[in-house]
């Protein structure tokens, strides 16, 4: 065989989308190559095409969305329209795939053993002693610890990372010549991510295999690729070695991408130190208690002597991985849960008036004081009541505390323009809108109440790199026309370092480290924070637009 | 400046979706338009009973006994004057004519499905929200309705008329009762879910009342999975008011219900089966359009529930 002769090749694909759609095609005229031992990363933001085109040369597509025109060549075979008989027999041995989520990629009720038993099974001749040794052999690989007790373990009982690891060991255990991996890090932590990449690296590397690597993470592009495709609406808008994409990109879009992706530097901003301080809370932890009928109580420590104050103007980041205690802080001081203890103290900030110690405060007494903190959520798609026009979600929260409808109007039309929608939103549902139009929505619901603090948890997380830019700079806008003191809570250090002016990190529902954003990201102290820094993808890549 | 080139070039808002309406689609569904028509028909035909060739369901003559389907014969109204009367279904052994018995069982039938639905939703959303809302009522009212739910529905409407006379409003409050629990532990259970969704929480922050939040966040979202579940109700109910009335438990034997028809027709049925047959036949079509309505509308509003297909 031809060793030079590319592992795939995508020839002028166009997939349909079923009509009624906003567009005709999922992916249009797209060719691009994956050589032997090559790394192309696909990527573009959320409905670009670039899952299903992963699809279509697994052979997964859906009915609903047949090939049109084009050719899927895997080693100079032509797969586009092979039978599903010779699909399973390439699947596994000659391609195979990993996908975002291993919790439910993986079966449920098989050990992990059995499951990556039942690729061998289906496509060897092996012994079950050999079969045995072989599933071992590839879960060594993987470098998972304790072998014998993964085999024996069922996906529940593993964590992610392990999880995304015997997904790898399922796909690589027969050698195939191309992996397909779907944003195969995209569930995972940042650590986790950082570890799962070097692993994916390291195997491609022994295993000569060609990897077509589809995600959205441009830090992830900048730490794995060979060299990357530019998806944007189902148009193939840029190939390139990663250099050139990344750092001198040809395409408008593209260059509107790299300009958009965060840096890692911190942006100068000016600061007040004496700015009277809005928010004050100290010993805050909050314990969940799982009561049982019999045995003890098990308790879960999920924020610990957590200690900080956010001063009006002025944004404080929590950053931290899943299960930190970063969400559960924030919903403490919005008072959707209730802390078990410490002190919130609220406000005390304007003269005459004394801060008030919300953390364990009746309902009754809270409610005036609700409106003076507000909070903007990390997903859209449910933030927004779908029953409910943008009028009567913007409307809501002021009407409560007895103003009028008209004039409850006139304030959302002027906050509407303030978050760049137009008048007539007001009358639309919210389906009617886009992900980042929602959260524009969502924040101007916020401000309708004139809060003193805004709490964003999560808040551009869900968004493609390019939107999540415009609200990010939305953010900053509001900040410093209202003034507002702003509590920020990310997972992404590179969105913490574009807004931040002091920093928290959370582990284990501990603040591990607190200070001015300069400090941390300049002399990160605490060993966790050292470690995150350095799981950051492409920290030390230079993403150019301009 | 960047802000300006984000905004021509930014994919958003190009990938506006713009779904369908729920209202559209579920007219579309084959489903809810088989049931949605036939259950228009019975509508039609328990509103026009008078005028579709019925005479007075109770009205008997003697003459006229056990009459086969299509037989002609006399009727003696109650003013004393005698009608000659095609029999369309035959008649029972009292002389009366089962078209008209059936034709008008068929309001009966749609008053009570109708108003066993409605009641058992409207008790079952209330107890519903205050289970879902309130954690110290949850346990008490989630224990009281497992224990109503380990109690044959059949059994507990038997008791529930004997206890009370048979009259329409005891017998809808009697089939309604046990359906209740099922009703609130749906919604109890969509309350739960619901209200851990960002938009309540959003209106908890904004400082809207709890008894708000149900009414404006929770309920209408629950709207698409009861409507379901009423049409199910509404098949069962129309099922237990017959078997009632055909233990002689339901309504008394005068009110010309389908259970009452069929009940009378059982002593004879191997010489006059029409007796039977036909308020069975009614009975059948009826339930069959309210399930096949209620299977249209739960794939379309509740996609979730849905079988794949």
């Amino acid at each position: 065989m031809n060793t030079d002769a590319p592992i795939l090749q995508v020839e002028n694909l166009t997939i349909a989308l079923p009509s009624g759609g906003d567009r005709a095609t999922a992916v249009r005229n797209v060719s691009f190559s994956v050589g032997r031992g090559e790394i192309l990363c696909l990527v573009g933001e959320s409905g670009s095409g670039k899952s299903v085109i992963a699809q279509g040369v697994m052979g997964l597509l859906p009915k609903s969305l047949p090939v049109q025109s084009g050719r899927i060549l895997l080693q100079g075979e032509d797969i586009t329209h092979a039978p599903l008989s010779r699909l399973r027999e390439l699947r596994a041995t000659r391609m195979s795939m990993i996908f975002q989520e291993p919790m439910t990629a993986l079966n449920p009720v098989m050990t992990c053993g059995d499951q990556i038993d039942e690729v061998l099974r289906q496509h060897t001749r092996l012994s079950p002693a050999e079969r045995r040794d072989k599933v071992l052999a590839i879960v060594r690989e993987v470098l998972l610890p304790d072998p014998e007790r993964m085999v024996a373990s069922y996906p529940h009982q593993l964590s992610g990372g392990q999880r995304q690891r015997i997904m790898i060991a399922m796909a690589l255990v027969l050698d195939p010549v191309l992996l397909i991996a779907d944003e195969p890090t995209t569930a995972l932590d940042v650590t986790t991510q950082a570890q799962i990449l070097k692993l994916v690296l390291d195997l491609q590397g022994r295993h000569g295999a060609g990897v077509l690597f589809i995600t959205h993470d441009f830090g992830v592009v900048a730490e794995v690729a060979h060299r990357v495709a530019v998806l944007r609406l189902g148009d193939l808008v840029e190939v390139g070695s990663k250099h050139d994409v990344l750092q001198r990109p040809s395409h408008d879009y593209t260059r509107m991408l790299m300009a958009a992706v965060p840096t890692l530097h911190l942006k100068q901003r000016p600061h007040d130190p004496g700015a009277p301080v809005v928010l004050k809370v100290q010993g805050l932890h909050k314990t969940y208690q799982d009561k049982r009928w019999f045995g003890p109580a098990r308790q879960v420590q999920a924020a610990q002597d957590v200690t900080f104050e956010i001063r009006r103007g002025q944004t404080l980041g929590i950053v931290g991985e899943s299960g930190s205690g970063k969400s559960t802080v924030a919903r403490c001081i919005v008072r959707l849960i209730d802390p078990s203890g410490g002190s919130v103290m609220l406000g005390g900030d304007r003269p005459g008036e004394a801060a008030e110690d919300i953390a364990m405060m009746p309902a009754a007494r809270l409610r005036p004081l609700r409106r003076r903190v507000q909070i903007v959520f990390q997903d859209p798609y449910r933030s927004l009541n779908p029953r409910r026009n943008v009028a009567d979600a913007m409307v809501e929260g002021p009407m409560n505390y007895g103003l009028g409808r008209v004039e409850a109007l006139q304030r959302a039309r002027q906050l509407l323009a303030m978050v760049r929608l137009p008048e007539s939103a007001l009358e639309r549902y919210p389906h009617q809108f886009s992900g980042g139009q929602r959260q524009r929505i969502c924040i101007a619901r916020a401000l309708m109440m004139e809060p003193e603090l805004l709490v964003a948890d999560e808040a551009v997380s869900a968004l493609d790199v390019s939107v999540q830019a415009q609200v990010l700079d939305l953010f900053e806008e509001i900040r410093s026309r209202l003034n507002l003191a702003m509590l920020f809570i990310t997972h992404d250090l590179r969105v913490a370092s574009q807004v931040c002016d002091q920093l928290a990190v959370m582990s284990k529902g501990q603040v591990v480290e607190y200070g001015p954003a300069h400090q941390v990201f300049g002399r990160p102290q605490h060993a966790y924070t050292q470690a995150l820094f350095a799981a950051a993808p492409g920290r030390d890549f230079a993403f150019s637009g301009a | 400046m960047a802000a300006t080139d984000f905004e021509k070039l930014s994919v958003e808002s190009a990938t506006v979706h713009e779904q369908p309406s729920a209202w559209a689609r579920v007219r579309r569904n084959a489903s809810v338009r088989i049931g949605g028509v036939a259950m228009g028909l019975l509508l039609l035909i328990a509103l026009a009973a008078p005028w579709l060739g019925t005479v007075d369901p109770s009205l008997f003559d003697p003459a006229s006994r056990d009459l086969l389907p299509g037989k002609l014969g006399e009727i003696t109204t109650l003013e004393g004057e005698t009608l000659q009367h095609r029999f369309l279904m035959g008649s029972d052994s009292f002389g009366r004519d089962i078209y008209s018995r059936v034709i008008y069982g068929t309001q009966v039938s749609l008053v009570v499905g109708l108003c066993t639905a409605l009641v058992s939703l409207a008790v079952g959303i209330v107890l519903g929200l205050l289970a879902g809302f309130f954690r110290r009522l949850d346990g008490p009212l989630m224990r009281l309705m497992d224990g109503l739910m380990a109690i044959p529905a059949i059994l507990i409407a038997i008791a529930l008329v004997a206890m009370w006379k048979g009259t329409l409003l005891t017998v809808v409050v009697a089939i309604a009762i046990p359906e209740i629990p099922r009703v609130t532990r749906l919604v109890r259970s969509l309350v739960l879910s619901i209200r851990e969704e960002p938009y309540v929480e959003a209106a908890i922050s904004l400082g809207t009342p709890t008894w708000k939040i149900m009414g404006r966040h929770i309920l209408p979202n629950c709207v698409a999975p009861l409507v379901v579940q009423g049409t199910f109700i509404c098949a069962s109910g129309i099922l237990t008011e017959a078997i009632l009335s055909f233990l002689g438990v339901g309504l008394p034997p005068d009110i010309p219900t389908w259970g009452n028809v069929m009940a009378e027709g059982r002593a004879q049925f191997n010489e006059y089966p029409h007796n039977i047959f036909f308020p069975g036949i009614f009975l059948a079509v009826t339930v069959l359009a309210v399930n096949i309505l209620g299977d249209g509308l739960r794939d379309t509003l509740d996609p979730k529930m849905a079988k794949r297909g």
